[in-house]
């Protein structure tokens, strides 16, 4: 049953940050041990808000970044030590902002045919067939191959990069909030396509968003990131039905669904998110949290497994699991020495 | 309507562009009550925040404003003087901007950038000035409000920056805050922090609130009144419960349909889409904005000058030739699921 196409094993990236003038560098942990496995087939949603690592996981991911610790498995291979245009081949991104990630002075054609260029495809005749045939099946017209990026819409635009990431056929797309810099109505298009298109070539999807309306109509199961690290992951379902981390839970109350009458809901996380580079100690979230425990503060929590789906808060945690189960499924965090300065 | 702060009477905007004249915003006609909270809603290019910009008298100097009424509170706008309008601009009429980022200046401290707009129209101390200030940032929530108040802007977060945006706007008391996606560029849990105490503050000083957005769900959640922008014009006006319990516009129906919901939308299934490109505003566009993208049109539709018309129910106005028929078939629908 299990087939993941992207291993994770304990994944840290460090920033050395400048503190100020004369200061000299601290760390900031973007990534903070993240263990995830995403399998074959399935839409992974990555939820969190920003500076929460979600990006530089991804480009962890599709081999931008190398991690400081840890190792990333794509398809059984490491993907450090694998060539960068194997690694294209099996992966491919779709990013945030159609404006900036498209080469504004090549042709929408050539745009769209770069992928097999760059990855030596042996049969250059075929390419411009290709090009066209992936133009249709995102929904762009044949007549824009040789109209320049500017002359497009941001919603055809997205679809360039749609088209681009799809040509060579990979495996898995990362998209890196694929249609928060759309409109609604091309928000809606654009989730349709990806839908499509992934029963059509059976595609893995890695979607990061903030937007979590998007996230639940797309996704199969969902990680949520909080300062570097996942704290909680379930199927979809599970996760919205009932979220089990209180953050997870403040998270799904801030969703506005346009339902009138409900008024702003209080959310009680308080006005800051903490700074990286001098994370709160124990459970990063405990200042923010409406459930905090004395032993919050001190140590930093498991990762209990539970319902399907991991969540590493002490609400959870031995002595309560205990009593019901019996045998409780927590591995230990790893310490790090590096959280206790 | 008792006691409107801001009454639009046909406000036209039109905007000189290469190519000829663009016009950004078409015979727009509202008033806003006192203490009512009053969102404009669409999709990029609409002419939203050119709305805004065009009451504040902000417009890029290519653009021409024109206008039957355009009161605050009973005071004429159009002919005032850049020096009367500037006594009213932070005074009596706020804005809150999009980007908390570009729109607070990085040379001046928050402290600095707060108190301008009190000592510029009241007759204060700067020490009163400062306390108002004081006071303020501690109303939205900003904790060690001193030590803030001399920081920049770059020091804060962009949460942060926008509890500062509306201490800015609040510091005069204005009859009439303005706020142009005051919450897009933050996080959800921010988004939701923020607009509750955009509602807090409007309640305890009673002012009056438009607040433009692309976001359906901050309309329905804080709005009580909405308008429906698509192409320069209104195309439907009513109560939040009218305008998302009963759309009657076939462009306000088609954007409903596009967002999922969760726990409501079955997942992975095809949401709605609206087809096709808003229309170029530059010249003419002959009969209804939305006929080239509407699955109702007919004939009728891409000819003459389509008015607001009412629904059954009082200050429920749409722009369509077809409604009445288009609504019954979505209450049967409605019922049905």
């Amino acid at each position: 049953m299990s087939d993941p196409v992207i291993e994770a094993s304990d994944v840290t990236r460090t920033f050395m940050v400048s503190a100020g003038f004369m200061r000299g560098a601290k760390p900031l942990q973007a990534v903070n041990g993240i263990s995830l496995n995403v399998q074959r087939g399935e839409v992974l949603g990555i939820v969190g808000e920003s500076g929460c690592g979600k990006t530089t996981l991804a480009k962890m991911m599709l081999g931008l970044l190398e991690p400081t610790s840890g190792t990333l498995r794509l398809d059984g291979k490491l993907v450090g030590a694998a060539d960068r245009i194997e690694v294209a081949r099996i992966l491919q991104p779709i990013f945030q902002d159609p404006y900036s990630s498209l080469n504004p002075r090549k042709s929408i054609g050539d745009i769209i045919m770069l992928p097999l260029k760059v990855q030596g495809d042996p049969d250059p005749s075929t390419w411009r067939k290709r090009a066209e045939d992936i133009m249709d099946l995102v929904g762009l017209p044949k007549r824009v191959y040789n109209n320049f990026p500017n002359q497009l819409s941001g919603g055809q635009r997205q679809r360039v990069a749609i088209a681009r990431a799809l040509i060579n056929r990979p495996k898995i797309v990362i998209c890196d909030e694929p249609t928060s810099a759309l409109d609604v109505s091309v928000q809606s298009q654009i989730l349709n396509l990806l839908q499509d298109l992934r029963s059509e070539f059976g595609l893995t999807y890695v979607v990061i968003s903030h937007n979590l309306a998007v996230v639940e109509h797309i996704a199969t199961r969902v990680a949520v990131m909080y300062l570097g690290r996942i704290v909680e992951q379930s199927d979809t379902d599970k996760l919205f039905k009932s979220p089990r981390h209180p953050y997870t839970q403040a998270l799904l109350s801030s969703v506005l669904t346009p339902e009138p009458g409900l008024g702003v809901p209080d959310t009680h996380l308080g006005a800051a998110y903490p700074n990286p580079i001098d994370p709160p100690s124990g459970c990063t979230f405990h200042p923010r949290c409406a459930q905090v425990m004395e032993r919050c503060s001190i140590e930093a929590p498991p990762c209990i497994a539970m319902n399907g789906g991991l969540v590493e808060c002490h609400l959870y945690a031995a002595d309560k699991t205990n009593e019901r189960s019996g045998k409780p499924k927590v591995t230990k965090r790893k310490s790090s020495g590096r959280r206790k300065r | 309507m008792a006691n409107p702060i801001l009454e639009i009477d046909d406000l036209c905007v039109n905007i000189d562009v290469p190519s000829g004249v663009l016009r950004a915003v078409q015979n727009i006609s509202f008033t806003v009550a006192k203490g009512e909270t009053l969102c404009i809603v669409g999709e990029s290019g609409c002419g939203k925040s050119i709305t805004a910009l065009s009451l504040m008298n902000l417009l890029p100097k290519s653009a021409k404003r024109s206008a039957n009424k355009l009161t605050l509170d009973g005071q004429d706008l159009r002919d005032l003087s850049e020096r009367e309008m500037s006594d009213l601009r932070g005074n009596r009429m706020a804005m809150i901007f999009q980007e908390p980022m570009t729109s607070l200046n990085p040379a001046y401290t928050i402290g600095n950038q707060l108190e301008e707009a009190m000592l510029r129209h009241r007759n204060v101390s700067t020490a009163e000035a400062r306390d108002r200030a004081l006071f303020l940032l501690e109303k939205v929530g900003i904790t060690a409000a001193r030590s803030r108040l001399g920081q920049y802007p770059h020091q804060l977060s962009g949460g942060l920056r926008q509890r500062v945006m509306i201490a800015m706007s609040m510091m005069c008391e204005p009859a009439l805050i303005l706020a142009d996606e005051p919450t897009t560029a933050l996080d959800v849990t921010i988004q939701a922090q923020i607009l509750h105490l955009l509602a807090e503050l409007r309640a305890e000083f009673d002012s009056s609130l438009i607040l433009i957005t692309h976001d359906l769900g901050v309309v329905a959640r804080v709005a009580d009144r909405v308008a429906v922008m698509y192409a320069g014009q209104f195309v439907e006006t009513g109560t939040t419960e009218q305008v998302f319990n009963a759309p009657s516009h076939p462009y306000t129906q088609g954007l409903l349909r596009c967002i999922p919901i969760p726990g409501k939308t079955k997942r992975g299934a095809h949401l709605g889409a609206i087809p096709g490109i808003v229309p170029n505003l530059v010249g003419n566009i002959e009969g209804c904005h939305f006929a080239s993208r509407c699955h109702y049109a007919h004939d009728a539709c891409h000819s003459g000058d389509i008015a607001l018309q009412s629904s059954f129910e009082k200050s429920h106005e749409y722009r369509c030739l077809l409604t009445p028929k288009v609504c019954a078939a979505n209450l049967k629908k409605g019922v049905a699921a």
